[in-house]
């Protein structure tokens, strides 16, 4: 393992080293919140910030995206493809949940047929995560399996005493903390003279401390047990609770647009009075025009729209891709929906363990 | 047709120098005539105004105000009946009162106040028609180019 | 509020054991203190599970649109607090609701808070919530060590200009305080803007408005907002788009379903309240209802029933709509 660090007073010289060549994104601060976006001179990273609203996903998978442009000039058709993402480019202070919610949308856009746009945008992404600050009580990663103190990605870092340690893990992390030498600083490691391994005692004891809240987390005993590929799917579907569950559901697009793992998408088209454009935008399952087909909508009452958005996290998702589950427990639904109805309370009502 | 086209079509006449876009709803029984009258009587007004043609100033509702401005319009005047004298009897009383609230509205989201108007124009009224264009299209010259309001993808 | 809550629960069941209604609308206690949700109750032991708390501000009106319609059986109690009563009368004023159908408790209220803003004191990992006997104070208890917060200092938007603690329309009355009329000036924050230049203005809203992300909770929540169809969800009307591509669509999307209830709006504060990222849609909402004060003479839709809203009538003696000066500062 080969850590290096750099002090946080030291973060604007180490952005701008990378922005000399490369765009890179982190949760940036507008009116009060926080999202990810093009870092500029001026803009301060807030290590303390737990959530961005939407997630780390609108960096590969933008709420909207032209695909292709059509322009007509007398009897001929002009057709404009729109050109992948051919940049270098840098998301950096992901947090584990983000982490793993790329891996969920991995599954679906890399797989058969192959999604241009999104792959072009994760290959040429060098994703930097940071170890998460004070987890929320509305956190519960572990559940899915998550490792919130080895978030993974290309470079993963921690936070510890004021420093960011950095441990690249995969070649294109390599290549980003290489091109970073005059910056980032080799960290001491066991048995080395200087600070004889301070630093790598520093990055261990940040995880254990970080460790200890996960463990305190008021969700932190909450399973999937009676989720997933295993469960019987018509008997989850049948559920009576289902009624009473969706019963609050207002029908918005918050927990769609807010999740890291949603990854639905509508393709509408704009006239502009001189080309049309055609592209793609987020789409929610909660709404009433989802799906919508010449015979209406396939699911007409938002007992089934609420129905679909669990069961596509919990059963229909784990069925299709070797059990895995698609919800990292980031708690953003939690913190966001406007009536307090979340995956959770489904899972406990629904789920085998959670009557304790 | 739908809105957007009939917007479309009314802003879109090419533009190399800047020349203001101007969209101006009239009513069918008021305001067109006046502006026909306008015509007959060799009285001339801008050719940056484009006319559509409205049942009446009330069929006229906020949205296509705002979907003016949407396609390129730098300045948006609703003309109908005076007050009294609608063909339908009131409808411009509830233009009078949805027009005023939406304007307020503009101009507190910062959208200079004189790019929208609602003038009352009667079928006999040629020469208002005229001069009504006249001053608004002057107005809108000094004002310059919208750049408040608009989709950036209809002006690229 | 603890007695209020144990009062409502007790009629409750009582109302549903001698068959008055056969469901409750209330909020059911969820995962931590502050995270009832709304729920529609069917047995009498379910209302066990119900609270009324601090929390509990979400607006329960608009649930009786689809719980009184005439293909459900029996009635419907509902809980609504002073606040949510004008929200239900503009909805009989409209006939969206039939009142034979529902049982109105108006529950007494003392303010509801809010947990953004509590989180926005510094508190993270709130473990539990409890409110201190005085009922001004909150006692937050989280992983990282307990505080304390003034409970007026973490009031929902709509209670800090509370319209007043009397229920315009109830068929019983839970509470235990008097109405002490409105509390603040609500207009204060257009007055602001209003003030401010035009440039101003514009900044301000560009950058409130291009956090947008459309998920449309600020419609949905909106009991004002109930149209069958919406027009932002209609595909052929040309303005149906799902995301905010160019800024002009934010703006577009927020003048509108302002616009659409101008006149309708009671300033239940729910479109704030329910915005994931802290737009204060009240703002615009409450522009209209000044501007319709100044212009028409005040009104206050929902304080009764069968009311005819500004936009719906006229003077001859109306302002022109060009004489809207521009209150700008230049």
């Amino acid at each position: 393992m080969s850590l290096k660090k750099i002090a946080l007073t030291e973060l604007d010289r180490f952005f701008s080293a990378i922005a000399l060549k490369k765009k890179i994104y982190l949760p940036v601060e507008k009116a009060g919140q926080y999202d990810y976006a093009p870092w500029e001179p001026g803009i301060t990273y807030h290590p303390e910030v737990l959530h961005t609203v939407k997630s780390a996903k609108s960096v590969f998978f933008p709420q909207s995206e032209d695909l292709v442009r059509y322009k007509r000039s007398g009897l001929s058709l002009a057709i404009a493809e729109v050109p992948p993402e051919d940049e270098e480019f840098v998301v950096f202070g992901v947090h584990a949940c983000d982490v793993k919610g790329f891996e969920v949308l991995d599954r679906v856009f890399l797989s058969d047929p192959v999604d241009t746009f999104y792959k072009a945008r994760r290959e040429h992404g060098t994703v930097v995560s940071v170890m998460c600050p004070q987890p929320e009580e509305t956190c519960f990663c572990e559940t899915f399996g998550i490792d919130a103190e080895n978030p993974g990605a290309d470079v993963q870092a921690r936070i510890c005493e004021g420093t960011l340690y950095m441990e690249a893990l995969t070649g294109k992390g390599e290549a980003l903390l290489e091109e970073l030498g005059g910056i980032v600083a080799e960290a001491d490691q066991n048995g080395e003279a200087a600070g004889e391994g301070k630093d790598a005692e520093a990055y261990a004891k940040g995880a254990e401390e970080h460790k200890k809240i996960m463990d305190k987390l008021p969700l932190a005993g909450l399973t999937t047990e009676g989720f997933g590929a295993e469960a019987d799917l018509l008997t989850l579907f049948n559920r009576p609770e289902w009624k009473e569950l969706s019963s609050s559901c207002l029908g918005c697009g918050t927990c769609t647009y807010v999740c890291p793992t949603c990854q639905c998408y509508d393709i509408r088209e704009y006239n502009t009075g001189k080309d049309i454009r055609r592209f793609r935008v987020w789409d929610s399952c909660m709404y009433s025009d989802f799906t919508m087909m010449a015979h209406g909508s396939p699911r007409p009452d938002q007992l089934q729209r609420f129905r679909q958005r669990f069961m596509h996290k919990l059963k229909y998702y784990p069925d299709n891709y070797e059990g895995a589950f698609s919800c990292v427990g980031c708690g953003r639904c939690l913190q966001k929906c406007p009536v307090s109805m979340n995956i959770v309370k489904v899972m406990k009502t629904l789920g085998g363990a959670a009557h304790e | 047709m739908s809105v957007n086209d009939t917007v479309d079509t009314a802003v879109n006449a090419e533009a190399k120098e800047w020349k203001p876009k101007i969209v101006a709803f009239c009513c069918n029984w008021c305001s067109y005539a006046g502006a026909d009258l306008a015509g007959s009587s060799r009285l001339s007004y801008p050719a940056d105004v484009k006319i559509i043609r409205v049942p009446c100033s009330c069929r006229v509702n906020p949205m296509f105000i705002l979907k003016a401005f949407e396609r390129g319009a730098d300045g948006v005047i609703l003309c109908g009946c005076h007050p009294g004298d609608c063909h339908y009897s009131t409808g411009n009383y509830y233009t009078r009162r949805r027009m005023t609230l939406l304007f307020s509205m503009l101009d507190y989201i910062g959208v200079e106040r004189e790019r929208t108007r609602v003038e009352w124009v009667s079928a006999a009224e040629g020469a208002r028609f005229s001069k009504v264009m006249n001053d608004f299209v002057a107005k809108i010259y000094e004002l310059g180019e919208n750049v408040k309001v608009g989709d950036l993808r209809c002006k690229q | 509020m603890q007695a209020v809550s144990a009062k409502i629960i007790e009629r409750a069941k009582e109302l549903m054991r001698e068959g008055t209604v056969t469901k409750v609308a209330g909020w059911k206690a969820g995962e931590f203190f502050y995270d009832a949700e709304p729920n529609i109750f069917e047995t009498p032991e379910s209302l066990d599970g119900l609270v009324y708390n601090r929390f509990c501000a979400s607006n329960l009106s608009k649930y009786m649109i689809k719980n009184s319609a005439f293909e459900s059986a029996g009635k419907v109690l509902v809980i609504l607090k002073p606040c949510d009563t004008y929200s239900f009368n503009q909805l009989l004023t409209e006939h969206r609701i039939d009142r034979e159908k529902v049982y109105i408790i108006g529950a007494g209220c003392e303010g509801m808070c809010d947990i953004d803003r509590v989180r926005a004191l510094g508190f993270k990992g709130i473990t539990g919530i409890d409110e201190k006997g005085d009922g001004k104070t909150l006692v937050v208890y989280t992983l990282y060590g307990d505080g304390e917060v003034d409970i007026d200092d973490v009031l929902v938007n709509k209670c800090e200009f509370c319209k007043g603690k009397a229920h315009k329309i109830y068929d019983e009355l839970i509470s235990e305080n008097e109405d002490e009329g409105p509390r603040g000036d609500r207009f204060e924050g257009v007055r602001a803007l209003e003030a401010m230049s035009p440039e101003e203005r514009f900044a301000f809203w560009q950058g409130e408005l291009s956090k947008c992300i459309r998920c449309n909770a600020c419609r949905n929540a909106c009991p004002a907002c109930s149209c069958r169809k919406c027009v932002f969800d209609n595909a052929a009307s040309g303005v149906a788009s799902k995301a905010n591509t160019d800024s002009f669509e934010e703006k577009m999307f927020h003048i509108i379903r302002a616009f659409h209830v101008a006149g309708r709006c009671t300033d239940c504060g729910e479109c704030t309240r329910v915005c994931p990222q802290g737009i204060p849609l009240h703002l615009f909402n409450r522009k209209y209802i000044k501007d319709i004060d100044e212009f028409y003479g005040t009104y206050t839709a929902g304080e009764e029933a069968g009311q005819r809203g500004p936009l719906i009538t006229f003077t001859q003696e109306d302002r022109e709509p060009n004489s809207v000066s521009d209150k700008g500062g230049n």
